[in-house]
């Protein structure tokens, strides 16, 4: 396997196109294994083989190129695939985009090597996610549900708080057990990785003292690919930090919390590399592979049947100008399980945090919530809650154009439940219990009629809403 | 064995030097670990091969082994209530947590077989030779099926007795001389159509216990359909409800470029839930084939013919199949994917120009047939497209819709109200309709037809209206218009809203839904002769009857028929009160 360690080529070099480096094949090497290029500079930089033919080879460099001339370069080729050495130690430390130690600590001891490409995870061998996480946010919680095992992304804008929600839910995020009562944390085992890619110094550094002030920081990873880091090394960062986060569920047998942050830099990386590939581009110029790239990344999550952990991913992006359907949200909609979508609107009006429940989605709420698992008429409620409030966003279309005026009794109805579910259900000063989310839910419904509650029956309606009516 | 030699690589294109006569379509293995792949090119001694698995490691110099023929799959009785990758290779098996390439195949499985002909017998391609036993209480077999593209005289067959389903067991010879040898089980090209006698024109309906597919917009058997939506508005839900309860005697479920945790949630569920005919365990009619996002992308653009080869199969033992294909713009993607490494000339949207001929030439392998036994049996094809952007002006949509006889669209704003199935009446059709409502009279529903339309009316109306009262308010529209607003919204959420997960309502039979249509239709009547009669519409909506039809759906099981005739005495009675308070209003 490792038969070609230390082997190395001077002055092979041919070319260098952008992160593309062509050289002569004067070793036996294979595809897609591991390279690193060091320059005059000294400075090492990643790369892996992209083309093979009997006499040439194609690097594609996966850091920077700029500094490295055709003379004085050296490539030595690992014989394996890119690989990251992973060992418990990894906990408290933190990392570049391509799991390089930066804090100044020691190395890493390293008990097991990882390719960071993963393996594909076997769909026989996975267990239906169902374990219900409270992440004390409502709009979650009641609405949206998270269960481990699950990637559910954060949908946001340029400057909405997508940020602190990420931290507020790793922060907060409990099991709760059947019975009602919270587990401390996921449970002992838990752990987080955090991923920057193409983030501002301040907001990695954000994240880090938030980790720290709680706690946190001694189960956490960071891996931090700065703004400032090359673009072509994005491409990495998120394989490095969910290999990370894969080896503390899968081997350690941990429940991990992947946070990466933000999807669209990696995907804007992505555009990038494919336009100096030369490849012919698909929508908005992003490579036609873009699907099947993000799906290598985001089904990198879940439940194994026999081993004890399980990685939940909460990836953020930010939808270039608010569109839901920019390739970078519409491709990640359909290959995570449902979408967080936070709201300007909603933001400007105070409304904290944003969430836009319609939407919104979890596809695995169904298998986490209700008899047995959280409160048996908690899909009904959901449900009702849904349906109100899109109710509530078609009067307001009309009212916009008649005026309220023009509005039936009933619909007048809606625009009040509308302003009450944002300012009392979606917003919240601090975290809630899934009892108290529940308790608003069930109040404010408690207001329309009978005739306006067709998702509830009867009994619901006796059990919930009669007393609060009185 | 070196057929070839690497000489040029690059992800999963890789080119050979050739020292023997390849094939278009040749199937070959690569490498050390007998990587998978296809010629797609031909080019002097020149071969280009498309790699259906992971080429990691390769180099110029590894060997290159030809196969003989086409891509093709083995069929055989291992095949039903298993789950395969998109080359219909097994997934099962402890310990394979994750995939890599070139894993090494499971043992052939062993089955009890008994001949069914004779030393002697003259059989051809189609006919059962043999069958097996794949279940002993209550018992099941599976017919051993001669090779469509076979037959002859029967030299040897083995009696009964346990055999793996590769060994041969039977002899033939052909016409030409020329001796067959046949096991259980026999492989065949995927991306040839498996022959038929005849093919015949659509039958009765493919049953979904979906009102809104059955009663609005059914599909025939043997028919066609595409159900197009944007992430999230419920095509998933829908094809895997569509599995569980549609009238069919094999499902096949393909998940095609989806998610892992939807094929856990497959295999998690349906060995639970009970067909409503057989009441066996749905899981023994389905053969899933997974060929998830995060596997290699040229499987599948291959795994779209696996599922609907596998499907020809069971049509061919004279049944009746239903192929669900989640989704099939992942295949058109990876079409363009291996195209665009190809270097062909990208067409619309970067497609390449001859997708518009494979979609037709996929939902062509759909029709009600005669097999070569001479049996009627049947391939339904349900393909769900996930439009970029949720933009049905786009390739893939534009094209399916021109193939399928019936459009199932989704709608994003009804998915986000939590109304499911959020299929949008007023865009989706079905070419079917006309031709079924014959078989809806049979069955004791003879208004079928003038109910249906009478729903498709009111919905129809009811955006119209809508555009008015947006301009004028909603008070200002006449009571009739008013009541044209309160009888569709009753249409949506009596009768068409059906959650997948309510144990009443996911499943519902004709006769359930006959009685829907029927007490709906007459409280229309009565709800329009008493607005004639001076009633206001807001009184109609506010009679505690209208919230036990809202939710009739949910509320009477398929074992409480009579709570329907219960409930439309009730409506009448209310009705006549209502009348009788305005007459009395009259006297006074
Ligand atoms: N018929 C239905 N009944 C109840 N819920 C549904 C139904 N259809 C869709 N849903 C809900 O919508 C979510 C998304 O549906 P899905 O089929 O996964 O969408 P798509 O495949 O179009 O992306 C599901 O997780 C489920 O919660
Ligand atoms: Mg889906």
């Amino acid at each position: 396997m490792n038969n070609n360690a230390n082997l190395f080529l001077d002055e092979a070099a041919t070319r260098i196109e952008g992160p593309l480096l062509f050289a002569h094949r004067r070793v036996d090497v294979g595809l897609n294994e591991m390279v690193e290029v060091t320059g005059s500079d000294g400075r090492k930089r990643l790369g892996r083989i992209a083309a093979l033919d009997n006499d040439f080879m194609t690097i594609e460099v996966l850091e920077s190129t700029s500094g490295l001339s055709l003379s004085n370069t050296r490539i030595s080729f690992a014989g394996e695939p890119i690989s990251f050495n992973l060992g418990p130690g990894i906990l408290g430390r933190v990392f570049d985009g391509v799991g390089r130690v930066i804090d100044g600590g020691p190395p890493v001891a390293a008990i097991k090597k990882m390719p960071v490409d993963g393996g594909i995870l076997n769909p026989m061998r996975r267990v239906k996610p169902s374990d219900f996480i409270e992440t004390g946010i409502s709009a979650i919680d009641v609405l949206n549900s998270l269960v481990r095992g699950q990637k559910l992304p954060i949908f946001s804008g340029g400057g909405l708080p997508h940020n602190q929600l990420a931290l507020d839910i790793a922060m907060h995020a409990r099991l709760r057990s059947p019975s009602g009562n919270h587990e401390e944390k996921f449970n002992e085992e838990f752990a987080i990785v955090f991923a920057g890619i193409g983030v501002p110094y301040d907001t990695a550094e954000k994240f880090r003292a938030s980790f720290e002030e709680s706690g946190a920081l001694g189960h956490t990873a960071l891996f931090l690919n700065l703004a400032s880091d090359s673009s072509s090394q994005r491409l990495l960062t998120p394989r490095f930090a969910l290999t990370a986060a894969e080896y503390l569920a899968f081997v350690e047998g941990r429940h991990v919390l992947a946070i990466i942050t933000d999807f669209t830099n990696y995907c804007e990386a992505l555009r990038e590399v494919s336009a100096s590939h030369g490849e012919i581009p698909s929508r908005k110029g992003y490579p036609g592979y873009m699907y099947s790239d993000l799906a290598t990344l985001y089904e990198r999550a879940g439940y194994l049947k026999g081993r004890p952990g399980t990685l939940t991913q909460l990836p953020v992006l930010t939808m270039p100008a608010d569109d839901i359907t920019h390739p970078i949200p519409d491709l990640t909609g359909y290959i995570t399980e449902g979408q967080i979508t936070l709201d300007r609107k909603l933001d400007r009006e105070g409304v904290s945090p944003p969430i836009n429940v319609l939407p919104s989605l979890s596809r695995l709420m169904k298998d986490g919530i209700g008899e047995g698992f959280t409160d048996p008429d908690h899909p009904a409620l959901a449900n009702q809650l849904f349906a109100a409030y899109s109710r509530t966003t078609q009067v307001r279309l009309l009212s916009n154009v008649v005026g309220a005026e023009g509005l039936t009794p009933a619909d007048r109805r809606f625009l009040e439940f509308g302003v009450e579910f944002e300012e009392k259900f979606i917003h919240q000063d601090g975290p809630r219990t899934l009892d108290q989310s529940m308790d608003i839910g069930w109040q404010l419904l408690s207001r329309l009629p009978d005739s306006e509650l067709s998702r509830l029956t009867d009994e619901q309606i006796a059990r919930h809403l009669h007393k609060r009516r009185a | 064995m070196k057929d070839a030699v690497i000489h040029w690589i690059s992800g999963p294109v890789m080119k050979a030097t050739a020292y023997k006569p390849f094939k278009i379509n040749e199937a070959v293995l690569v490498g050390e670990k007998k990587l998978l792949g296809e010629v797609v090119r031909l080019h002097d001694d020149e071969i280009t091969v498309q790699m259906y698995e992971d080429t990691s490691g390769l180099r110029p110099g590894d060997p290159v082994a030809g196969e003989g023929n086409p891509l093709s799959v083995r069929l055989g009785p291992g095949i039903l209530g298993n789950i395969f990758d998109g080359l219909l290779r097994s997934l099962d098996g402890e310990g394979r947590d994750f995939l890599y390439p070139g894993q090494n195949l499971p043992e052939p499985p062993i089955f009890n077989f008994k001949p069914l002909v004779e030393v002697g017998q003259i059989i051809k391609g189609g006919d059962a030779f043999g069958q097996v036993r794949t279940r002993p209480k209550p018992a099941k077999t599976h017919p051993c099926l001669v090779p469509p593209d076979k037959g002859g005289e029967v030299i040897a067959i083995n009696e009964r007795g346990d055999y793996t389903d590769i060994e041969i067991i039977c002899t033939l010879r052909a016409q030409d001389g020329e001796e067959q040898q046949l096991a259980m089980s026999h492989k065949w090209p995927v991306r040839t159509p498996r022959p038929v006698a005849e093919r015949l024109s659509i039958g009765p309906p493919l049953l979904t216990g979906q009102r809104i597919l059955d009663c609005l917009f059914p599909t025939a058997r043997g028919g066609k359909a595409m159900v197009p939506g944007g992430f999230g508005t419920g095509k998933t839900v829908l094809l895997e409800t569509v599995a569980k309860w549609c009238n069919a005697d094999v499902i096949i479920y393909l998940g095609c470029g989806e998610r892992g945790n939807e094929m856990a949630g497959v295999l998690d569920e349906f060995p639970h839930l009970e067909d409503p005919v057989t009441k066996r365990p749905l899981m023994e009619r389905m053969v899933v084939i997974a060929n998830t996002s995060n596997m290699p992308v040229a499987a599948r653009e291959a795994s779209i013919y696996t599922g609907v080869t596998v499907a020809e199969y069971f049509r061919d033992q004279g049944l009746h199949v239903a192929l669900m294909a989640d989704s099939t713009s992942r295949w058109a993607e990876a079409l363009r994917e291996v195209s665009g490494r190809l270097g062909e000339l990208p067409g619309e949207a970067g497609y390449p120009a001859y997708l518009s001929t494979r979609l037709a030439e996929f939902y062509e392998r759909a029709s009600r047939v005669r097999t070569l036994s001479d049996k009627g049996g049947s391939l339904t094809i349900i393909g769900a497209v996930s439009p970029p952007s949720s933009d049905f002006s786009e390739p893939v949509t534009i094209h399916t819709k021109r193939y399928v006889r019936n459009f199932w669209a989704l709608d994003r704003r009804r998915a986000q109200a939590r109304f499911y199935p959020a299929i949008d009446p007023l865009i989706s059709y079905s070419e079917d309709a006309t031709d079924l409502a014959k078989w809806w009279q049979k069955q004791g529903a003879p208004n079928w037809n003038e109910h249906r339309r009478r729903f498709l009316t009111l919905l129809e109306e009811q955006t119209r209206l809508e555009r008015m009262a947006r301009i004028l308010g909603k008070d200002s529209l006449p009571p009739k218009q008013q009541l044209v607003l309160m009888l569709a919204d009753l249409v949506n959420e009596a009768f068409l809203r059906q959650s997948a997960y309510s144990p009443k309502d996911r499943f519902a039979s004709p006769k359930k839904q006959t009685k829907m249509m029927t007490v709906l239709d007459s409280f229309m009547d009565m709800a329009q002769k008493a607005v004639e009669a001076g009633i206001e519409v807001e009184q109609i909506s506010a009679m505690p009857e209208v919230r036990r039809l809202q939710r009739m759906g949910e509320e009477i099981s398929e074992e409480e028929m009579e709570s329907f005739d219960t409930l439309q005495t009730a409506l009448t009675t209310a009705f006549s009160g209502l009348l009788a308070n305005v007459q009395e209003g009259d006297v006074v």
